[in-house]
């Protein structure tokens, strides 16, 4: 096995600060940074090849140094712990066992950009994991980690926990910076990126709760250690996978990046399919994932090789899905989630999301016509591009792959008004 | 303005708050939160009430409050139940549960039954797919459900 980052300490319990301290060289990392100026601790996190765990897979090195050194307002780091796309449950793991890590790479983060603020966006339903999380921000205080003059370096910096309140679109960042604020979650026009004017408009680095954990860790071991973690060119570290569905063991499993295909991440850490039989589907980087089908699984988890084909590895969440499932039923429960969760601002995603959930509906009711299949295309191709954030294409996208990979059981199923193999 | 219907401790918690943000609309969610601790839903003049405190307008409170499906706008009962139905829970049979509760409080998605005890409702992926089905309770996760499991807590609700 190669080496793992976090998962030997996840727990039962949150690990308090003795522990951290003890076990995980808490805060050496943040006593380190503070050593070094904020261009060479960018310089290091750039050589780690780091990318962003929240799905786009940004490199967070250059995220970092797009934010001004000079700044009328003050500047932000927000933590994106929203962990709102279906399938993907590794941050909460992230922030109940270890939640000083986090604390320690916002603070890093903070002094890289020149921050003293920080906030830890997290979705209003994990109120367990928002309590402990206040609970090591409140002995980060204590020990000195936390407020002013921290470690008797000058540096200054405050962390609060704000809580979201069910709705998945403020995962997307600008939404998120728009909740933060007290308003509706709706995303911004971009420009202005975050960068430039994110968080009461100074600028914000946002970055997911798993892209700042990893943070001390590069900066204890070096930018090349981590770098070398990852077994492809510019993709560092490891990764945690989510894995979910119809497989034998669903959980939270951490590889080397780019270490294993889909397929033996299936049957090595998943357990193999539930009930041995074959497998249908994967979804392979939480629910607004390109589908793949059974003969497309020997590819390598990771950013570049599942663009290649056509899909992504988004935030790492794998759904399995075995061959008696019915796929008009999963991806109209996909599709009803885009509709649902669509702010509404835009048009082709507000009416494309609504009309794609209608269509696959009527078929799912035994209603479907031979033509609602290129009808879905074409619905899903005039929302694709043509919205301001990427909740369009995270509908689109599916919808597209599950008719164009699958269309053989949509038309067996329009023909027949049910799923001649599946019991529903 | 009539009298306060929010209690001391949200004055309180909010007090602490506010050297947290630079601007005071941003204590919104923290306050509606807050106030539906304690109310258990939003009635309009708590949303008022909260307007009056951070110096917006009722309306923009509601505005607001009406994007975000856990504010409570209208009533729920003493126990509100939430199934996962997203793909991971409904791939381990999340769709039963929802039916055997529909049938065991008679009710449907989305009421509330007549003693205001229970509410249910379908919920989007709560972000614990790897131990699906999975449901709230109130604030409250229950993981790794299955049809008997489901029955005990329910029965063992007062
Ligand atoms: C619809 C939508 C939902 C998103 N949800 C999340 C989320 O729940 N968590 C997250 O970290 N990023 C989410 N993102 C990505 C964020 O916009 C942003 O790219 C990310 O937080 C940047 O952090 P990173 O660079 O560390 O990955 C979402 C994006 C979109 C378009
Ligand atoms: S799908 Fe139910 S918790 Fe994620």
């Amino acid at each position: 096995m190669s080496e793992t980052l976090y998962i030997q300490h996840f727990n039962e319990q949150a690990r308090p600060l003795s522990y951290y301290l003890e076990k995980m060289a808490g805060y050496s990392a943040l006593k380190k940074a503070l050593g070094m100026s904020a261009d060479d601790i960018i310089t290091e996190v750039k050589k780690s090849n780091l990318r962003g765990r929240g799905g786009a897979g940004f490199p967070t090195g250059m995220k970092w140094g797009f934010i001004p050194k000079q700044s009328s307002k003050p500047k932000y780091v927000v933590c994106n712990a929203d962990e709102s796309e279906p399938g993907t449950f590794k941050d909460r793991d992230l922030m109940r066992y270890t939640p000083h890590l986090l604390i320690e790479g916002m603070l890093i983060a903070g002094h890289a950009i020149g921050s003293s603020i920080g906030y830890i966006y997290i979705r209003g339903e994990y109120t367990r994991e928002a309590k402990l999380l206040n609970a090591a921000i409140e002995e980060a205080y204590k020990a000195g980690y936390l407020g002013k003059n921290i470690l008797g370096s000058g540096f200054n910096f405050d962390l609060t926990v704000h809580r979201g309140a069910g709705a998945y679109i403020c995962g997307e960042e600008t939404g998120l910076l728009n909740s933060l604020e007290g308003r509706r979650g709706e995303p911004r026009v971009k420009p202005p990126f975050p960068a430039q004017a994110g968080a009461f408009g100074g600028p914000t680095v946002v970055n997911n709760v798993e892209t700042l954990t990893n943070i001390p860790f590069i900066l204890n071991n070096g930018g090349d250690w981590f770098a070398k973690l990852g077994k492809l060119e510019k993709s560092g570290g490891t990764r945690l996978i989510s894995i979910s569905g119809h497989v034998k063991k669903p959980g939270v499993y951490e590889i080397a990046a780019g270490s294993m295909t889909i397929r033996q991440i299936i049957d090595q850490l998943g357990g193999g399919i539930l009930g041995d039989k074959k497998l249908k589907a994967v979804i392979p980087g939480g629910s607004s994932a390109p589908v793949l089908t059974a003969d497309e699984i020997d590819v390598v988890y990771d950013i570049e090789p599942l663009m290649k084909i056509g899909t992504m590895m988004g935030s790492a969440a794998m759904m399995v899905v075995s061959e008696d499932y019915c796929v008009v039923r999963l991806i109209q429960r996909i599709t009803k989630f885009y509709e649902h969760e669509s702010c509404g601002q835009c048009t082709p995603c507000r009416e494309g999301c609504k009309w794609m959930e209608d269509v696959i509906h009527r078929i799912l009711e035994g209603h479907g016509r031979e033509q609602d299949l290129n009808l879905l295309l074409n619905i899903a191709d005039n929302i694709s591009g043509k919205t301001l954030c990427a909740l369009g294409d995270a509908a689109a996208g599916p919808v597209t792959s599950f008719v164009k990979k699958f269309r053989a059981d949509f038309e067996a199923y329009i023909r027949s008004g049910k799923n001649a193999q599946v019991h529903h | 303005m009539a009298s306060k219907i929010l209690s001391q401790k949200f004055y309180a918690e909010m007090e602490k708050l506010i050297p947290r943000y630079p601007t005071r609309v941003a204590l919104l969610l923290p306050a509606l939160h807050q106030a539906q601790e304690e109310t258990g839903w939003l009635p309009p003049e708590v949303l008022e009430e909260i307007g009056a405190y951070i110096g917006i307008h009722p309306a923009q409170v509601r505005e607001v409050a009406s994007f975000y499906t856990m504010y409570n706008l209208t009533p729920v009962g003493k126990y509100h139940v939430k199934i996962c139905t997203n793909v991971a829970c409904c791939l381990r049979g999340a769709n039963e549960l929802v039916e055997q509760v529909e049938r065991k409080l008679n009710i449907q998605c989305g009421e509330t039954t007549r003693d205001r005890k229970f509410t249910l409702m379908e919920e989007e992926c709560l972000g614990a797919c790897g131990t699906a089905p999975a449901m709230m309770l109130n604030d409250d996760y229950y993981e790794n459900l299955d049809s008997k499991k489901l029955d005990q807590i329910l029965e063992s609700l007062e």
